[in-house]
């Protein structure tokens, strides 16, 4: 009887698939992006961005994984599932990832508590960024205090939603 | 914690180039997102054909939970039903007793104007509507309300159908898919609706609040005429409503500003009515047009 703990550890001569590898961080992200099929409607912007966080805590959690273009396809993906104008995630998405890898090369300092900073940082930047898309396609006079919660529950989230990432992380590596 | 090794490839001229390449790719790519936005502000709906592909491809999903979840979407409802629910059953019992004489009179004010509008020859409003279908899902984490329909362009659904339920008007239609379409929600901030108020016809602008309520700002001059309690309905302007649809109620009056609430609030309904736009309906009188419009519609129409 083996013990099931040993069931992730690595067996000696075997690698995980390639596709295990590359497309786990992928389809997670993308998952997360279709969290707005959930059959709910809603009165307000209350779902956070869970493909945003997503992308942010892979990154995060693994910065050799993705160049920074891998922000448009996931960010096209997130902006055909969400309703916000198409081009607008693309555009925001690979910004922030760009941001991210100009603020981690300047940083002497790297811990837990320094990721979640940059992490409230792009959450900012990426739903005010969103807000204001919104409101120039057409959205009328949307007032910036409506996104404002979204915002809060988004940066409390990230530490649990990174916690998951490492977790699939574990999974994906490990034969 | 140190931070971790530099991305930067040393000496390697091929990476080198292959990382710049990357951030190449990615800066150009941004460019291109902004230029899809910036051709969104003049043409909201213009790449909106994209969402062709996701919206049928999650349109089953969401069907199927949508059937196990529509049961306990409610139970919030019923548990506040409880809070004082002995004084809130007399005061409902009194309502019930005096509605019964308003509806006696209702019914017999419907026939009256049955009996009129037959004698003018006008379209019945029965002709209206479309099809009846579900709300699958929506923009829940987008600063913008959408809600997804399960119904489009191969039932005959086109974009500036009005939708209603029987409590009121839940918005209009924004673009479609063969199988879905996006209904854009009253409580939208972009979505205009002109409403009267349903005693006196004060004629007002209904604009979404994007969290739920609405903006409701009368036409007149002069101080603000609503006052909370006020019912409004759609005032039929524009031709895309019908006239009287319950549309919202108002709670409160700020200055020049009266902020409503929707009748139909569309995160507890479960069935929705696709209705024709309303100056198609009026229009449709014309002999010429009628056989060749009643053909396509015919068949999908199962109100």
């Amino acid at each position: 009887m083996i013990d099931p703990h040993l069931h992730h550890v690595p067996r000696l001569g075997r690698h995980p698939g390639r596709f295990r590898l590359v497309g786990t961080p992928v389809i997670v992200v993308m998952l997360g992006s279709s969290l707005t099929a959930l059959p709910f409607v809603a009165q307000s912007p209350v779902l956070p961005p869970f493909g945003l966080l997503l992308l942010l805590a892979w990154r995060l959690l693994r910065p050799e994984l993705w160049r920074a273009w891998i922000g448009l396809p996931l960010g096209l993906f997130d902006d055909l599932m969400s309703g916000q104008p198409i081009g607008s995630a693309m555009f925001l998405w690979t910004i922030t990832l760009i941001g991210v890898d100009a603020f981690e090369h300047r940083l002497v300092w790297r811990s837990y508590r320094q990721d979640w900073l940059i992490a409230c940082l792009a959450i900012i930047f990426c739903l005010i960024g969103g807000w204001f898309f919104a409101r120039v396609t057409g959205g009328g006079r949307i007032e910036l205090l409506l996104v404002a919660p979204q915002m809060l529950w988004s940066m409390l989230l990230f530490p649990f939603i990174v916690r998951q990432c490492a977790r699939i992380d574990r999974w994906r590596v490990m034969a | 914690m140190a931070r971790p090794p530099s991305r930067r490839p040393g000496i390697n001229r091929k990476a080198q180039y292959s990382l710049f390449a990357s951030y190449v790719v990615a800066v150009v790519g941004a460019v291109a997102g902004l230029l899809l936005v910036v051709i969104a502000i003049f043409d909201p709906t213009g790449f909106a054909g994209l969402r062709t592909v996701t919206a049928e491809v999650t349109r089953p999903i969401s069907v199927g939970l949508k059937n196990m979840v529509s049961g306990i979407s409610s139970v919030d409802e019923v548990l506040a039903a409880y809070w004082r629910a002995g004084s809130q059953n007399v005061s409902l019992r009194r309502q019930v007793e005096s509605d019964r004489n308003r509806i006696i009179e209702a019914r017999a004010i419907a026939q009256e104007n049955a009996r009129l509008k037959r004698l003018l020859k006008l379209v019945d409003e029965d002709q209206s509507d479309l099809l009846t279908a579900r709300l699958i899902s929506s923009s829940s984490g987008s600063t913008r309300r959408f809600a997804r329909l399960n119904a489009g362009r191969w039932q005959g659904v086109r974009p500036g159908m009005p939708v209603r339920a029987a409590e009121g008007l839940v918005g209009r239609i924004d673009s479609t898919t063969p199988n879905t379409s996006e209904v854009l929600l009253l409580t939208d901030t972009g979505n205009i609706v002109p409403v009267r108020r349903a005693n006196d016809s004060v004629p007002a602008i209904s604009t979404g609040g994007g969290d739920g309520s609405l903006e409701i700002r009368a036409l007149s001059a002069g101080r603000n005429p609503f006052k909370p309690g006020d019912l409004l309905v759609t005032s039929g302007i524009g031709g895309i409503y019908q006239p009287n649809i319950p549309v919202a109620v108002v709670v409160r009056v700020q200055g020049e500003i009266a902020w409503g609430f929707p009748l139909a609030n569309p995160s507890r309904i479960d069935a929705v009515v696709v209705e024709r736009a309303f100056e198609e309906v009026v229009t449709r009188q014309d002999p010429a047009v009628t056989p060749a419009e009643e053909t396509p519609s015919g068949n999908a129409s199962a109100p």
